[in-house]
């Protein structure tokens, strides 16, 4: 045995008798089920590593086969098949959250299926499922390809996913059980946070060791971008859930920050999450899966240099606008505002980075609806971090903040720049990963493209309606200075927008039921690629 | 302790504000210098290059 599996074993061991004599004693009984789902976790990788030492060659796995890098796709392939399962389960959980809003009758009654522990099960499993999967997948595939060397570690990479997708478990079930800090973006409770960060720190030992192993002397600027959001996660991530257990048997916790303080450290969080998480990373797909598919060079080498470090630079400071017209000092609002408004600049220089990189490629918008879904991504990123800093602005902010505005802006993000260009790159991925010549059917990905955005401009659109009418009634007075409406008539307003925003949810929905179709028809029916594996479909 | 903070404030004000400035000069004249144009010109083929 190596050492690592040697280490990992005992290690797991270890946590498997600690997670059993935490279940005996524990206070609750959600929290014995979460730690009994530990013991069974680790008991599992224990029998997964005796089981592979016994199943596995002697000798270590070579690094390079006949003079090419023996790259390691087998976490890359899994971290692409998670990401399109929890992506339909999140849609489809937003999509029911869309409906209940609408038509409230639909939680059922039962405290599980309520909104408040619904409502970040969406969230979660869209942004850290969906999203975090498909960073993964991609990441570890890109740090391989651009460093021309196979991925460090034996079973780390492995820890990795199948941590991560473990910690999402917790995270979720413990949602609809009703644990969480209710720190937005942030619920899972201490245990679950110990564990991502082990899951995280390992996550960023393989990705800086197989940088420190490449074979191309220039860092590309794909990897910048992913280094970024992995190691800015980590400091939020540690930053935000500074807490302290009630006690080993329990899942509460109470954090460590108190007052305007904690609010400040929460949307210092929760902005960046936005930044590195929802953008930095996103940015690295960008940069390697656009060129690659229209078989361009990137547009300014040189603007993507100075669009990372200027991005970076300002987007760490860009919070306190969540927390205008709060108790939080007006300076620090200020500042978050002007920081907001400086994003302006690298934001709109990365989206015209991507787009340009399509110089003299534009033509394949016409034939190829994977690289349009990119290209449509960039453009929803340009319209989104334009809204992003014009809805900073105090005096715009005023009418904005609270209403359903903040909704559809969230989801021209989420839904245009992230999904678009998970999607996109998840299409190139699949066929390069099992070999197959091409997708199974470029007209469903047409079908996917069209479907999906009409759901998008039906969910924005009504959003933008109702949050703008939501912020105009709130504000109305009468000319003896009462208020004009009062709170339920606003919600009785909104009621057919929150209609349509479920249709559109809907319809995104049927989109990535016909894109899961497609990827499974390419992967068990499409011919092999003739030419030697990982190349491009084209 | 509201001493601690201005000295921490006023320092971040200051040479806080000089240091970021001077990495994001030294990040332009990085990116920009003439002669790296060939450099730069092979990185952006990197997701091009097949192996």
């Amino acid at each position: 045995m190596t050492g690592g599996e040697l280490g990992a074993g005992l290690a797991f061991a270890a946590l498997a008798l600690l997670s059993i004599v935490v279940a005996a004693q524990a206070h609750t009984p959600e929290y014995a089920f979460h730690a009994y789902l530990f013991a069974a976790g680790s008991v599992a990788a224990v029998f997964a590593i005796v089981n592979r030492y016994y199943a596995r060659p002697a000798e270590p796995i070579p690094l390079e086969i006949g003079g090419k890098p023996n790259y390691n796709m087998g976490p890359v392939k899994f971290a692409t098949v998670a990401a399109m399962i929890w992506g339909i389960a999140g849609f489809s959980v937003g999509l029911l959250a869309a409906l209940q809003l609408a038509f409230p009758v639909l939680n059922l009654d039962i405290a599980w299926l309520t909104f408040g522990r619904i409502r970040p099960l969406h969230t979660s499993a869209v942004i850290f499922a969906f999203g975090g999967n498909v960073l993964i997948a991609t990441s570890f595939y890109v740090v391989q390809r651009t460093s021309r060397a196979r991925m460090v570690g034996d079973i780390a990479p492995w820890f990795v996913v199948l941590g991560y997708n473990f910690f999402i478990v917790i995270a979720g079930t413990g949602y609809l059980l009703g644990i969480t800090q209710s720190k937005e973006y942030a619920e899972p409770e201490w245990y679950a946070d110990l564990w991502l960060t082990v899951v995280w720190v390992v996550y960023l030992l393989v990705y800086l060791g197989t940088i420190m192993r490449r074979t191309e002397p220039h860092i590309y600027v794909a990897n910048w971008f992913y280094l970024a959001f992995i190691l800015t996660i980590a400091v939020l991530h540690l930053g935000n859930n500074a807490a302290i257990p009630v006690s080993l048997f329990s899942p509460k916790s109470y954090i460590v920050w108190a007052g305007v303080q904690d609010a400040m450290v929460q949307w210092w969080y929760g902005h960046n999450a936005v930044g590195f998480f929802l953008t930095a990373g996103f940015l690295g797909i960008m940069y390697y899966f656009i060129p690659k598919r229209a078989e361009r060079p990137v547009y300014s080498y040189r603007l993507s240099i100075i669009h990372f470090w200027a991005l970076i630079f300002l987007y760490i400071w860009a919070g306190p606008h969540h927390l205008h017209y709060t108790a939080l000092p007006d300076w620090t609002q200020t500042l978050g505002m002007t920081f907001s408004i400086m994003l302006w600049m690298p934001s709109w220089g990365g989206m015209i980075n991507g787009l340009m990189t399509l110089s003299g490629a534009w033509d394949k918008l016409r034939t190829d609806p994977v690289l349009r879904m990119m290209v449509v991504s960039v453009a929803f990123y340009g319209m989104s971090t334009f809204e992003g800093p014009l809805m900073s602005v105090k005096a715009v902010n005023s009418l904005s903040h609270y209403t359903d505005w903040t909704i559809g802006h969230v989801h021209s993000g989420a839904l245009g720049w992230v999904g678009y260009i998970s999607f996109g790159a998840i299409y190139c991925l699949v066929p390069w990963l099992w070999n197959r010549e091409r997708l199974y059917s470029l007209k469903l990905v047409n079908w996917h493209f069209w479907i999906s955005t009409i759901g998008i401009v039906l969910y924005i659109s009504a959003m933008w309606v109702s949050g703008i009418l939501q912020g105009l009634m709130w504000r109305a007075y009468t000319n003896l200075g009462f208020l004009e409406y009062s709170f339920i008539e606003t919600v009785e307003a909104m009621h057919p927008f929150y209609v349509i925003r479920a249709l559109g949810g809907a319809l995104f929905v049927a989109g990535a039921l016909i894109m899961a179709w497609n990827l499974w028809k390419t992967v068990n029916e499409s011919a092999p690629a003739s030419r030697p594996a990982l190349q491009p479909a084209e | 302790m509201s001493s601690t903070y201005l000295a921490l404030a006023g320092f971040a004000q200051t040479w806080g504000l000089i240091y970021f400035v001077a990495v994001f000069l030294a990040v332009l004249a990085y990116a920009l210098w003439p002669s790296r144009q060939s450099q730069f010109d092979e990185a952006a083929r990197m997701p091009l290059r097949e192996d």
